[in-house]
């Protein structure tokens, strides 16, 4: 659009891809978003020294704050949003509730008013009856919410949800609605302009979420049939009428099984997941947001939007998945490649290779947008799009977006926001590979073994010795995956490994190995099979990334695990006994002694990190022996926090 | 072996019996008699051999979690490419009753095989024999491979697993220690060690690997001081790899020792005669890639493949070695996250020693550079910081490999002197932008520099805008250039092309006189 673009950064993001890619930079402060990107003055500042004439505030910090647009308006800087009385509208739970009533919009049944204390959101609870919802007026995101199924869920979650509140939205304000079993999650994404033109750009599927934060959205959504659109759509456009909304934004509808739909809450604001209404409309929403705030009427009419093919976008955190669906991590990504070159994906990221995932901000890495003629071909493409998907130097969550996105529930479209505790009951737990998927695999690693060791003795400045003429042509493998333990005869010939397991034969090209390349693409039996080569040493630890999923094995020659059998097994330390820290981040607070007596699931301290608290339990009855940590103290992943006799 | 060997005499013996004509036929029996009752006796005398000190004692060698001398050379070398020397030596001890405890091969196996193609010389102390004990034959044995092993150019290899010298023998076996010990000056020597107060002593180049006790003294010994230690405690390899430093690294058990032993082994030359090993490399090396300070050492490397020496011991300095485009480099880095990555005594000594390695091997080295100078306290000068630095000092200053330096934060005082700087013969000198060389830290610096003045705030400042850049040694050439991070690896691989074939040698002396 030929607009020259600043961006401000804190010192966590002094080298990011954002600043490289903006025309100048400004900086605004220490890592902490309050110190930087949250304080509005600094903003202002950078605004002023740039001489910027407009602000596009993104989808976090402070893109939904009504003062600072204010501020904005005062210095005649144009925002690239809403009105700062569409937003204050909004941002409240309790208002918006009452707006949409007005604007005929249908609304969950709840308490209109704040919620006073724990004892009081007890009473209001009962009242509505169980279950309920218990959530931060100001809040979004996921952030600062509970449900509450019993009077000591409704204490417990009034306390943890107000003290998340107040650490992310700075106001501390509770209410309480009726919460409605295995709901889905579907939104409505909206455009106006000043001269008072609202539509409808269909609808987002935003149900497949943890922690009532999303994982994988599509559009459209396989539920709604053309007249609930409709409905939902125009009820969208009378709220923001009544609202007088221009700019971007979403209403946000939990829908119960039988199609009925209730007004959850509007984000005044471009969302995350926008891309895929982009996909499937064909409108740049960013676009149309800067030609509002410049004053030009929308030139795209309702009858123009139609839904032309199926986008998913699944959300590429640093989270450890096998931790309650994910669990923050962080570190430096050594190596990153995005899966761009295939067709129909779009990777939204701020991130580079080389660069930091720190404590201070989101997790996320990146929004992997697939788009196809149908679902079907959207969810082959993505799965695609995550196997090729090269992130080294942190967790990700590619193992539960892959399974997920090849799970038959979801295949189906039987999905709610419950989804994730219902597939996955005990948590996730990777994926369980087929036989013959395990065998592939199998014949894959044992190829990339014997390459090594083949390499092994390439020495281009030293003789070679042979021994009786012979060359290192074949091996007897012994490969440990989890609890199975398999015998693999490995042989090469004519430029291929042929690799026997299982009395069934695989080969395997030589010449598509390449032990330096994180991705590799190889054939076995003439069927093409993406993986990764994550990690290997001398020891036979090998590290391979196949369906989405790390797998690590241990390959040795059988002599070498024969003798390894004569060697006496380690032994397993017994980790209930042990408080550990599941991500890295910061104690927020220790509520035991050293000699106190703990009960088995008590909580014995709570650790917060990229503003998400975690509460950590007892794992057993016991006694405290010793307390390593005290509040304020930053704990890295896996330390151990406190210990039990 | 011994099976064929029979078989072909016998072979023989019925060909030659149908031409002989009946006169002959006595002695040909008689001959025969003889050749089978020797391949009989040889045959035998093998398979005692080969188990050592017997079925009993092997199990209780496996069940104590060790492999049996054998068992560790067949894992150790490749497939069929060992080769023994010295089967059917046996003791001389007539003493004690030894004269009728004997074992063919006594206490150690001996001989070459190849690892990875490449000939090696290995003996193998065999613990099921008088507890591995060191007799004037097993010394015999030892020294003879290690005679060849010069002869050839080759490394030798021990894998140690003895309780010491052989009490019977008295003299004789302190004699056998002190042959061996006599010819470890030269070659190339590493062990892979068990029970062996001999490992202490007479570990020269590379003791490589201690996964059960080591130590001088026996436990008994020390309860003569009236101390009391656990055998572990005394010597067990979390003591050797944390505390002393005299062994390099330790492992979960015999397999994983041998299998990086092998690997390790593929880091390095022949000998000191032959140039660095250079493997083929997959990985590209004159591409940018993302280099940062934590863990440098892994983003330079081909592959990330580093192998990390003496990683418990002085953990405020890393060494290791690596491999960039296939050529193995060793690798000295300090490591900030420990101590702040001030050089101290056991650092200094362990990097000093790693450097001389290098030298001694054609090994080039590339020093990475973040060091706030040496680590201040009375024990560390009580102990002789200034004797064990000067160490490090004279290993930098003295070695004639390629030395490829670059300071990527910090380079204060002494410690930047010391840690291969351009004054020492350093030959490519880098640094990042973020590089910063003085004599101190600001904050040190102005609190000297401006004692009881005011405004230190400002001062720091004006010290930091001075010298908080890489532009002050820039200027004077104590760097080449000031360079991207992530242009790193590329720059260093063309550079250690570019020196391959450098040429520098020492003023000729008898030896120099390292401050030992």
């Amino acid at each position: 659009m030929g607009i020259k673009t600043v961006a401000v950064y804190s010192v966590a993001d002094s080298q990011s891809m954002h600043v490289k890619l903006a025309d100048e930079g400004v900086f605004i402060g220490d890592s902490p978003a309050s110190e930087s990107y949250l304080d509005k003055d600094k903003i202002m500042g950078a605004i002023r020294l740039t001489g910027a004439e407009a602000v596009h505030p993104g989808y976090g910090f402070l893109s939904e704050n009504a003062a600072f647009v204010e501020m904005l308006e005062d210095e005649n800087v144009a925002f690239i949003g809403p009105s700062a009385r569409a937003i204050t509208g909004m941002g409240d739970k309790l208002g918006s509730k009452r707006l949409a009533t007005a604007a005929g919009v249908n609304t969950i049944p709840g308490f209109d008013g704040v919620v006073r204390d724990a004892d009081h959101c007890v009473e209001i609870s009962r009242s509505i009856g169980y279950p309920v919802m218990i959530k931060a007026s100001a809040g979004g995101g996921g952030k600062g919410m509970r449900i509450a199924r019993s009077d000591e869920d409704a204490r417990d979650g009034f306390k943890l949800s107000s003290q998340e509140a107040l650490s992310s939205f700075g106001d501390s304000r509770m209410l309480v609605e009726k919460f409605i079993d295995n709901p889905r999650h579907i939104e409505i994404q909206v455009l106006g302009d000043k001269q008072g033109n609202v539509i409808y750009l269909n609808e987002r599927e935003c149900s497949i979420q943890r922690r009532n934060q999303k994982v994988i959205e599509e559009a459209p959504s396989t539920f709604l049939d053309e007249q609930t659109r409709q409905n939902m759509g125009e009820q969208a456009v009378s709220l923001c009428k009544k609202l007088g909304y221009h700019s971007a934004g979403t209403v946000e509808f939990l829908i119960d099984q039988n199609r009925n739909f209730y007004f959850l809450e509007m984000n005044t604001r471009l969302q995350v997941e926008h891309p895929i209404t982009e996909c499937i409309t064909g409108v740049d929403l960013v676009q149309q947001m800067i030609r509002v705030a410049r004053g030009y009427e929308l030139r795209i009419k309702q009858e123009h939007i139609g839904i032309n093919g199926w986008a998913i976008e699944s959300r590429v955190y640093a989270e450890d998945p096998y931790k309650s669906f994910g669990l923050p991590s962080i570190g430096r990504l050594y190596k990153y490649i995005e899966p761009v070159h295939l067709p129909g994906v779009r990777c939204d990221s701020g991130i580079e290779e080389g660069s930091e995932i720190s404590v201070y901000y989101d997790p996320m890495i990146c929004k992997l947008v697939c788009y196809g003629k149908d679902r079907k071909e959207a969810i082959e493409r993505s799965i695609k799009a995550l196997d090729s998907y090269v992130i080294r130097g942190v967790t990700h969550n590619i193992p539960l977006l892959r399974d997920i996105l090849t799970e038959g529930r979801f295949n189906k479209g039987d999905i709610s926001t419950n989804y994730l505790p219902q597939v996955y009951p005990e948590g996730f737990k990777g994926l369980q590979l087929k036989e013959e998927d395990k065998n592939k695999l199998l014949s894959m690693a044992s190829a990339i073994f014997a390459t090594n060791e083949l390499r092994n003795r390439k020495f281009l400045n030293a003789p070679q010795h042979k021994i009786y003429g012979k060359t290192l042509d074949t091996w007897q493998l012994y490969i440990e995956l989890g609890d199975e333990k398999k015998k693999l005869d490995v042989s090469q010939t004519n430029g291929q490994y042929v690799v026997e397991v299982d009395s069934k034969v695989y080969r395997i090209d030589k010449e598509d190995i390449n032990l330096s390349k994180p991705l590799l693409h190889l054939k076995v039996n003439d069927e093409l099979n993406t993986l990764q080569l994550f990690s290997k040493n001398a020891s036979g630890e090998y590290q391979l990334i196949y369906h989405g999923t790390n797998y690590k094995m241990y390959i040795l020659t059988q002599r070498s695990a024969d003798y390894l059998y004569l060697m006496p097994a380690k032994q397993k330390v017994d980790f209930s006994k042990q408080v550990r820290s599941p991500m890295p981040g910061l104690v927020k607070s220790v509520n035991c002694e050293v000699g106190e007596v703990v009960a088995e699931g008590q909580e014995l301290c709570i650790i917060e990190a990229m503003k998400m608290q975690n509460s950590m339990v007892a794992a057993a009855t016991g006694t405290i022996k010793s307390i390593n940590i005290k509040a304020g103290d930053t704990v890295s992943d896996d330390d151990v926090l406190i210990e039990l006799v | 072996m011994s099976l064929r060997i029979f078989n072909n005499v016998r072979s023989l013996y019925t060909k030659n019996n149908k031409r002989c004509v009946w006169k002959d036929v006595t002695r040909c029996t008689g001959t025969a008699a003889h050749t089978l009752k020797i391949a009989e006796r040889i045959k035998q005398k093998r398979s005692e051999a080969l188990l050592g000190g017997g079925q009993r004692r092997i199990d209780l060698q496996h069940k104590k979690g060790k492999l049996t001398a054998r068992e560790r050379i067949t894992l150790f070398c490749d497939v069929d490419s060992f080769v023994e020397y010295d089967m059917f030596m046996e003791h001389t001890c007539t003493d004690f009753g030894m004269e009728n405890q004997k074992f063919p091969g006594d206490s150690v196996i001996t001989g070459h095989g190849l690892v990875n193609g490449r000939p090696v010389y290995v003996f193998s102390q065999d613990f099921t024999v008088f507890g591995g004990s060191l007799s004037s034959v097993h010394a015999k044995k030892i020294c003879k491979i290690m005679d060849q092993a010069i002869l050839v150019g080759a490394p030798v290899i021990g894998l140690n697993d003895s309780g010491g010298a052989r009490i019977q023998e008295g003299v004789a076996s302190l004699a056998g220690y002190a042959d061996i010990f006599s010819k470890k000056r030269f070659g190339f020597w590493g062990c892979a060690t068990d029970i062996a107060y001999h490992g202490t002593v007479c570990r020269w180049r590379c003791i490589f690997a201690c996964y059960n006790r080591l130590h001088f003294y026996g436990r008994r010994y020390i309860s003569v001081t009236n101390e009391d230690v656990s055998q572990q405690d005394l010597g067990g390899a979390k003591t050797h790899t944390t505390i002393s430093g005299v062994a390099h690294n330790s492992f979960n058990n015999d397999v994983d020792a041998l299998l990086q032993l092998r690997n390790f082994m593929g880091f390095l030359p022949q000998s000191s005669q032959f140039p660095t090993p250079i493997r083929e490399c997959d990985d590209p090396c004159h591409l940018d890639t993302q280099s940062s300070p934590p863990q440098l050492q892994h983003r330079i490397v081909d592959e990330r493949d580093f192998f990390e020496i003496m990683p418990k011991y002085a953990k405020n300095i890393i060494i290791g070695f690596g491999r960039m485009n296939g050529r193995t480099v060793g690798i000295v880095g300090n490591q900030p996250k420990v101590a702040a990555g001030c050089l101290d005594i056991n650092a200094s000594v362990k990097a000093s020693r790693f450097v001389r390695f290098c030298d001694a091997f054609n090994i080039p080295i590339i020093t990475l550079v973040d060091v706030p100078g040496f680590l201040p306290g009375v024990t560390q000068e009580h102990s002789g910081i200034i004797r064990h630095g000067a160490k490090l000092l004279y290993a930098y200053a003295e070695a004639t490999v390629p030395k490829l330096t670059v300071i990527t934060r910090k380079g204060y005082g002494g410690a930047y002197d010391v840690m291969s700087s351009k004054h020492l013969r350093g030959d490519i000198n880098y640094a990042w932008p973020s590089a910063e060389v003085a004599v101190m830290g600001a904050k040190g610096a102005v609190t000297i520099l401006y004692r009881g003045k005011p405004d230190l705030d400002k001062r720091e400042a004006e010290y930091i805008d001075k010298f908080g850049s890489p532009f002050p040694a820039a200027q004077r050439g104590f760097i080449d250039d000031i360079i991207e991070p992530r242009t790193t690896r590329w720059r260093l691989c063309r550079d250690l092309d570019l020196l391959e074939t450098k040429k520098l040698v020492n003023p000729p002396k008898k030896h120099g006189n390292i401050p030992l």
